[in-house]
């Protein structure tokens, strides 16, 4: 097992070079420069072009990257020009938001798939179970985007029920009121994400337990006089998870990246709102550093979910 | 004598005709009979995409887009206050610059449907001829391609999707829809590859083969007709998918360009709280719009695969 992470990881730096001089190229097509927001007509251009060359903007594409890939080694992932601090620092403070907001939104997505899930498989064609088909097929189809919207306007502004922007209220001044606040602030986003995130939950959960409430070791276990809730919870549940199992490393992953969609729309200043203001800003020493860290987590992703897969079911070997 | 044969051979047709399954179009006409809600679905569809061609045609569009700052934020069912429109009524009222949502809306769903239409069209035929040359030919070819699918799949989506758009230098609709494109097709490749592995796997291709049918037919005429209803079905669902994510894009500010409205563009108007809180019927109705379409296109994409597939059938 530590042979194949270890060659698996190897694997993953070429990959990683591979797409970090891709987005470099693709950095450098970028229109304007941090200075280009700075031309004004007080400003002499010269002496733009003197900052540029200080900052080591003039030189040779292949110039900068090897001074970037060597500062980034060494964990300098160079200074955001829009926030006037290290990226490393930058992004470190919206970590923590993103990361509370993914924790909460796996929370209800497990709490609300897995339940629904096993229920709609264990009482099958029964209304129960056509509702929540219906459920998983609405919050499979619906855009982020469009259910974010709705949830904001119906439960923030017209019932007024959770706070509707932010991460945390400024009026809130004792420790106990600002982890109050913000847990009050992340439930909204993080339902809307729960929602659109139970879909493979419910639909492998469900058909896998319909499968395997007719096979033959759940037989054995009945005649054997097994109670039936005892079936359901320690035989069916068992073999049924192993296909959720396998997307659980992009679930850890995803703690980490948290949604774009839902960031913008409840004004959340988390790294998804964090892209888009960079993005805005022209900020590319932030946008290169957090296009390379999402694509380092997906690569991740995969790796932990084979080995959480290979942990979970002893028949599966991967080499 | 004959006579009585050919009674005997008609009773037997008869009893053929009777007994064979049905095939082709006739299988998703009885899905669509035996689900109510899916035939609902359909007629929606159609009523929804003939309403919005021929209505986006026929209205004006520089009309539509007329600004008038009298008729700011009005809202829906009132009069225009423009002494040089009177008498014009806005159904859904009107946007910030005065022009009538209703018309926006129409042109708005045209250019997102018109658009979600092309990108999963190319990306279909993209991925069809790249999945079937690669399930074919296997071996060398296929590690390349499935490495090369790989390597954009571990990409983060849409924020490359987004740099792109903020770094082509003549933004206008065709070159978004390249780059939809561009960081699309690999996850149909990837769909049909799979499937048409277990085709390419099957007697009558090796037979095929060893009679010497050129390649070039075997892929086309064996072993694409076998995955064609899984084409159609994944391209009714990637229809969905790719309205989805254009008017997402739009929304954020990163889609179709200025000037070339789409139902994301009117939902952005809801960035503004005070809009998204107070006036709502900016950004509602396309809001509405995207949501029953999206669900009636996977509606009748579900209807369409379990036809493919006998074993999930309904009729």
């Amino acid at each position: 097992m530590w042979k194949t992470i270890f060659r698996r990881l190897l694997l993953m730096i070429p990959q990683i070079i591979i797409l970090s001089i891709l987005i470099f190229i693709i950095a450098d097509f970028m229109p304007g420069d941090p200075f280009t927001g700075m031309i004004d007509p007080n400003i002499d251009p010269a002496q733009l072009e003197a900052q540029r060359e200080a900052f080591g903007l003039n030189d040779p594409l292949i110039v900068r990257y090897f001074r970037w890939a060597g500062n980034a080694l060494q964990g300098d992932f160079g200074r955001s020009f829009n926030f006037q601090q290290p990226v490393t620092a930058v992004i470190g403070g919206r970590m923590g938001n993103t990361i509370r907001l993914s924790l909460l939104s796996t929370i209800f997505t497990y709490g609300i798939g897995l339940p629904l899930g096993i229920m709609a498989g264990r009482y099958n064609e029964t209304v129960f179970d056509k509702g929540v088909l219906v459920y998983n097929f609405v919050s499979f189809a619906i855009p982020v985007f469009v259910l974010a919207l709705l949830m904001v306007w119906i439960f923030g502004y017209n019932l007024n029920w959770f706070p509707s922007r932010g991460s945390v209220s400024i009026s809130a001044n004792t420790t106990w009121e600002i982890w109050w606040s913000r847990l009050y602030h992340l439930l909204l986003p993080s339902i809307t994400t729960a929602i659109l995130g139970t879909t493979s939950i419910i639909q492998f959960l469900r058909s896998e337990i319909i499968d395997a409430k007719v096979s033959d070791y759940v037989k054995t276990a009945r005649s054997k006089g097994v109670p039936i809730q005892k079936v359901y919870t320690k035989h069916i549940f068992r073999n049924a998870s192993l296909p959720i199992a396998s997307g659980f490393g992009f679930t850890i992953v995803a703690l980490f990246t948290g949604s774009i969609f839902i960031e913008q729309i409840f004004n959340f200043r988390g790294m998804g709102f964090l892209f888009l203001q960079s993005i805005n800003t022209r900020d590319y020493s932030v946008i290169f550093v957090l296009v390379m860290f999402y694509g380092l987590m997906g690569l991740i992703g995969t790796l932990l979910s084979d080995l959480i897969l290979m942990a979970v079911d002893p028949r599966i070997r991967i080499d | 004598m004959a006579t009585n044969q050919d009674a005997e051979a008609a009773v037997l047709s008869d009893d053929m005709a009777a007994s064979s399954p049905p095939m082709g179009i006739k299988v998703i006409v009885r899905e669509f009979v035996k689900d109510k809600l899916a035939l609902f679905s359909l007629i929606l569809l159609i009523t929804i995409l003939v309403t919005v061609f021929i209505w986006s045609f026929i209205v004006d569009q520089d009309q539509v887009t007329q600004v008038s700052l009298w008729d700011s934020y009005l809202p829906p069912m009132s009069m225009s206050e423009d002494p040089f429109r009177e008498g014009t009524r806005f159904i859904l009222g009107t946007d910030s610059a005065g022009r009538d949502i209703f018309g926006l809306l129409l042109i708005g769903a045209r250019n997102s449907l018109l658009l979600g239409w092309t990108v999963t069209v190319v990306t279909s035929i993209i991925g069809i001829v790249v999945g079937i040359l690669a399930a074919y030919y296997a071996g060398l070819v296929d590690n390349i391609i499935m490495r090369i699918i790989d390597f954009i799949m571990i990409m983060p989506q849409l924020m490359i999707i987004i740099i792109f758009v903020t770094i082509v230098p003549q933004y206008n609709v065709f070159t978004f829809a390249l780059i939809l494109i561009v960081f699309n097709w690999h996850g149909q490749a990837r769909f049909i590859r799979g499937r048409a592995l277990t085709v390419g796997r099957l007697d009558f291709i090796s037979a095929s083969k060893t009679m010497g049918t050129p390649s070039l037919v075997i892929m086309l005429r064996e072993m694409m007709p076998n995955i064609s209803s899984l084409i159609i079905v994944n391209l009714t669902l990637n229809f969905a998918g790719s309205i989805g994510l254009e008017t997402g894009l739009s929304y954020l500010g990163f889609g179709l360009p200025t000037g070339v409205p789409s139902l994301g563009t009117l939902v952005s108007y809801a960035t503004n709280p005070d809009i998204l809180e107070n006036r709502a019927w900016v950004w509602l109705p396309a809001s509405t719009l995207i949501l029953v379409l999206v669900l009636c296109i996977n509606y009748v994409g579900r209807a369409l695969q379990r036809s493919a597939d006998a074993k999930q059938r309904l009729g």
